[in-house]
């Protein structure tokens, strides 16, 4: 029965109950009933998916360390990376808003690249990380929260708004978040939970025998 | 698609909603555990349109606070101005960044009304056990899911602003409280879009009822 049910799939907007075919790579599974996407066969998705994210990873950190951008009135040059900005508007007594910004725009990014290295980096190596049904729940659970690009248009919005008044200067972190949510889009459009699920599972098995 | 589609839920199957393993559940018994992840298996989200419509109340609501109040006061030595949601949309409108003022409409006005209004009709249809275009509706329901996440956008150019324009008495802009109130209706209602589970759109498509 478990050979069995394996190979069905409820789809998740409206519960159709299909059997799973052998997709070519690049293409999708949809439902026939509401057209809904079931499953993706994206290439080389594990590996893609670990590239990307390692890429990310290393950019998130440049994200974070140098200035977003700087301003400069008659001398005075004031710049701010993300996290002073977090700080600062926790100082301004607004303290929720400098809690959602960082747990959208630090936090749950940095959990997300953190979460699929734990996961790909021990399997492309052969082994089966420790509790990986946890970190796939934290994955699932942590993907809407995370707003890079949505980050990235509030960049440049502000950038516009500073520029009627000031004198503007880019600063590192600004071009680090344009290629991090590239990089962020890439990895999320390589990644097939459905296949990560099935190769842990088949690692799994392979060690710890029944 | 006709009315004998084969349903999971009718079959007494179950898929887990985190790794989407499908597995046979017997229905009227208690807790049941995937079986592969751990987690709970439920056949429809429970209590999805309970949750759904307090979170879209309390959205409702707090979107007034969000619209009538201050979201960003700027000052400088020679102006100083208080502006909601939808006044500083139209100075930037007037002052000739067009492209900036359509962007910010559409993350801080049309998508948030866009996703309460939509979730108010798909509760409403859902509770009428409505078999009109269901489809079309899971489509209306995957778009807000999809934009939901953009009209976080106001509040990180309030933080970005505040944080950077602290020159004293040159410049200095400050968040509002309009900023908090806005940041809960966008959290509140992607906990919304969380909760709505899609699937009882097509319930009304079987004569049975699922629940849990």
């Amino acid at each position: 029965m478990a050979d069995r049910s394996a190979q069905l799939i409820a789809c998740h907007e409206c519960d159709l109950l299909q059997r799973d075919i052998q997709l070519n790579p690049g293409c999708y599974a949809s439902c026939p009933r509401c057209g809904a996407v079931l499953y993706r066969n994206a290439t080389d998705s594990a590996d893609r998916t670990l590239a990307y994210t390692l890429a990310a990873a290393m950019v998130f950190i440049g994200a974070n360390v140098f200035p977003i951008f700087s301003i400069e009135v008659q001398g005075d040059r004031s710049a701010i990376t993300l996290f002073e900005a977090v700080l600062s508007l926790w100082d301004q007594e607004m303290r929720s808003i400098s809690l959602l910004v960082f747990l959208t725009a630090m936090l749950a990014p940095a959990l997300e690249l953190v979460s699929i290295t734990y996961l790909l980096l021990p399997l492309k190596l052969g082994k089966v990380p420790p509790s990986y049904p946890l970190f796939m729940r934290i994955l699932q659970f942590i993907e809407p929260w995370g707003m890079v690009e949505v980050l990235m248009l509030g960049v440049l919005v502000s950038l516009v708004k500073l520029t009627n008044n000031f004198r503007v200067i880019p600063g590192m972190a600004l071009w680090s978040f344009a290629v991090l949510t590239l990089l962020l889009a890439a990895a999320a459009a390589s990644f097939n939970a459905r296949d990560i699920w099935a190769q842990l599972d088949a690692r799994w098995k392979e060690q710890v025998p029944r | 698609m006709t009315a004998d589609a084969p349903i999971a839920a009718a079959r007494g199957l179950c898929s887990c909603h985190v790794c989407q393993l499908v597995s046979r559940r017997t229905r009227g018994t208690g807790k049941a555990h995937c079986p592969r992840c751990g987690a709970r298996l439920h056949f429809r989200k429970p209590g999805s349109v309970q949750r759904c419509w307090a979170l879209v109340i309390a959205s409702y609501i707090l979107y007034i606070p969000a619209n009538v109040l201050v979201m960003m006061e700027t000052g400088s030595l020679i102006t100083y101005r208080k502006d909601t949601i939808v006044s500083g949309v139209v100075h930037l409108w007037k002052t000739g960044s067009w492209m900036i003022a359509v962007i910010v409409f559409i993350a801080s006005v049309a998508i948030p009304l866009l996703k309460l209004f939509s979730l108010t009709l798909l509760l409403i249809s859902v509770q009428r056990r409505s078999t009109w275009n269901p489809r079309q509706r899971t489509r209306l329901y995957r778009l807000v899911e999809a934009v939901g996440r953009w009209s976080m956008l106001d509040i990180y150019v309030v933080t970005l602003l505040a944080a950077l324009v602290q020159l004293g008495t040159m410049a200095t802009v400050k968040a509002g409280p309009a900023a908090v109130a806005f940041g809960a209706v966008v959290v509140l209602t992607m906990f919304a879009t969380m909760e709505f589970d899609p699937r009882l759109i097509w319930d009304p498509l079987q004569k049975e009822e699922f629940h849990d």
